[in-house]
């Protein structure tokens, strides 16, 4: 009869393999499981000690964690633990350690004013180091980490001020924001869609466009020319200024300047006239509080190009 | 093959289950049911798993719309949308999430990385020009960003069609959608997608605190606008001068 490899050749019975033939391996000196297959004999190796120990201690407190901690849902709620953790009464009690540390410096920001905080220099140290976060945190994302804004996103280390320069202005600023839709106070004046709207035709805007370009002085600026300066005079002077230097109230830039928010070439101005609008910047004094409003005021201020 | 069945050592018990595949497809199920058992079942009947807030909504279609891009873009993979108890996160991110707030979201859009920043209360801390900018080229507002451009959402037409089922759906699951919203989901879009749309005021009463969404291009409203307008009513709901934190310690 032919015998296939994988079959049993001991004459082990059945009977005593089920009750284990444990043994003494003589080369190694451990006990074997009892666990036989074709000769073949399992080592039944002790787990390394440190293991063993391992796993009794996490077992043990994973059953204890259960009894400190919150753990175990029951029926109106779950267990609150030995001594009434839980992670929101800890974050607020941390909250609350970080506010008492403030307090102090916080306090004599909040009672200053902001001119009186930019001439302390204890004050305007802390504000600037209050400010430099908020900045990053809420700022930076459109002027940039260090306030150099980017194009449609106005620079904040130079002196031209689209709302405004002064301390006062820069708060109002960044309190209500600008063309916010969810605040009242935002500064809504926005510039009319000259070209979408129809209110000049698309060769009046060229016309235009060439004339604005001559009071920077700016490269390859065409000469001005009457009817630009009669078209300006309708259309723009009421908010850019007959002497086209900007209207900070009503956010009209300055055009006069080498200072360009949306590009100086002649298809970027074309772009403003056509479309109009302007940038729209969110209100803080929801998300932020005033004396961190104050605080981002001073740093903004203080960036370079306050007034 | 007359003695070669491997038996289990000890017998008893466990041999019977080792040996009944039965019995121990049985022994296995009541096993992993425990931790379903002790874990979700909990969830449906104690009453402190969802704080009571108001001013939590279902999504308006345009927003459900721009949840439908963000999950299949895969933001989640990036982005959180959950700000733990922790207190730097909440003195970066602003009050921790609540459970209330994405209660109305299937499935919920926590995560559990941030190669990018938590989005839990990104609602309204950029302009929808910025929202915009940024999905178009990052690294033009955000030059050490690693978040990749998404131009081809400004280019692709918002396909709507679904969002009235999607919407009924969600009733279906528990989100409080009314048969007013369900009715309106067509027009509820368009006026969430012009500033001037006559529907404005009957979207704004069915959904406040809704963004109007100034839509950029003339061709209709595409992709980019439901993400947006999906991003500007992150974390928005809940006033927290009014949120009692004390009475939802838990």
């Amino acid at each position: 009869m032919r015998r296939y490899p994988f079959e049993r050749t001991t004459t082990m019975s059945n009977d005593t393999f089920e009750r284990g033939k444990v043994r003494i391996d003589e080369k190694t000196g451990v006990p074997t499981t009892g666990h036989e297959w074709d000769g073949i004999e399992e080592l039944n190796t002790p787990l390394p000690r440190w293991w063993v120990w391992t796993f009794w201690v996490t077992a043990i407190w994973g059953v204890l964690y259960c009894f400190v901690y919150p753990a175990w849902p029951t029926l109106s709620g779950g267990t609150q633990g030995l001594f009434g953790w839980n992670s929101r009464t800890e974050v607020a009690q941390e909250i609350g350690e970080l506010q008492t540390t403030r307090a102090p410096i916080l306090a004599k920001l909040n009672a200053a004013s902001l001119s009186d905080i930019e001439a302390n220099p204890e004050l305007l140290a802390a504000a600037r180091m209050v400010g430099s976060v908020a900045f990053v945190n809420n700022c930076a994302g459109c002027h940039g980490a260090g306030g150099q804004g980017a194009k449609g996103y106005a620079n904040l280390n130079d002196d031209d001020w689209i709302w405004g320069g002064k301390l006062a202005d820069i708060q109002t600023t960044i309190e209500h924001g600008a063309r916010w839709d969810g605040d009242k106070a935002t500064h809504s004046s926005a510039m009319p869609a000259f070209g979408r709207d129809g209110i000049l035709t698309p060769q009046q805007i060229s016309v235009v466009a060439d004339h604005v370009r001559t009071y920077a002085d700016l490269p390859n600026a065409p000469e001005p020319t009457a009817e630009g300066q009669k078209l300006y005079d309708e259309n723009c002077a009421a908010c850019h200024g007959a002497d086209a230097k900007g209207n900070t109230e009503l956010g009209a830039p300055n055009l006069v300047d080498a200072i360009w928010l949306y590009g100086s070439d002649k298809p970027a101005i074309v772009n403003r006239i056509v479309n109009g609008g302007g940038g729209v910047m969110p209100a803080w004094k929801d998300r932020l509080d005033d004396t961190t409003i104050k605080a981002l005021t001073v740093y903004v201020h203080s960036l370079g190009g306050g007034q | 093959m007359s003695q070669t069945t491997h038996h289990a050592p000890g017998g008893g018990l466990q041999k019977r289950i080792e040996t009944n595949s039965i019995l121990l497809v049985v022994a296995i199920l009541i096993l992993v049911s425990i931790g379903g058992i002790v874990e979700i079942v909990p969830l449906f009947y104690i009453k402190n798993t969802i704080e009571k807030v108001d001013g939590i909504r279902p999504y308006s279609p345009l927003e459900l719309a721009g949840y439908n891009i963000y999950v299949r873009e895969g933001c989640y993979t990036c982005h959180s949308q959950m700000i733990r108890p922790l207190r730097d996160e909440v003195e970066r991110y602003g009050h921790y999430s609540l459970a209330a707030e994405s209660m109305y979201d299937h499935p919920f859009q926590w995560g559990s990385k941030r190669n990018g920043p938590d989005l839990a209360r990104v609602g309204g801390k950029y302009s929808n020009d910025w929202q915009r900018d940024h999905l178009r080229s990052p690294r033009s507002m955000v030059p050490t960003s690693i978040m990749p451009g998404y131009p081809f959402l400004a280019e692709t037409p918002l396909n709507g069609a679904h969002l009235a089922e999607q919407m009924r759906m969600l009733r279906v699951v528990g989100v409080p959608y009314t048969d007013a919203q369900l009715e309106n989901a067509a027009a509820d879009l368009t006026a969430q997608s012009a500033p001037d749309d006559p529907g404005a005021a009957a979207l704004r009463q069915r959904y406040p605190n809704v963004v109007i969404n100034d839509i950029a291009s003339k061709g209709g409203v595409t992709e980019e606008d439901a993400l947006v307008a999906y991003l500007q009513h992150l974390g928005v709901s809940v006033d927290f001068k009014l949120y009692d934190d004390k009475a939802n310690i838990r």
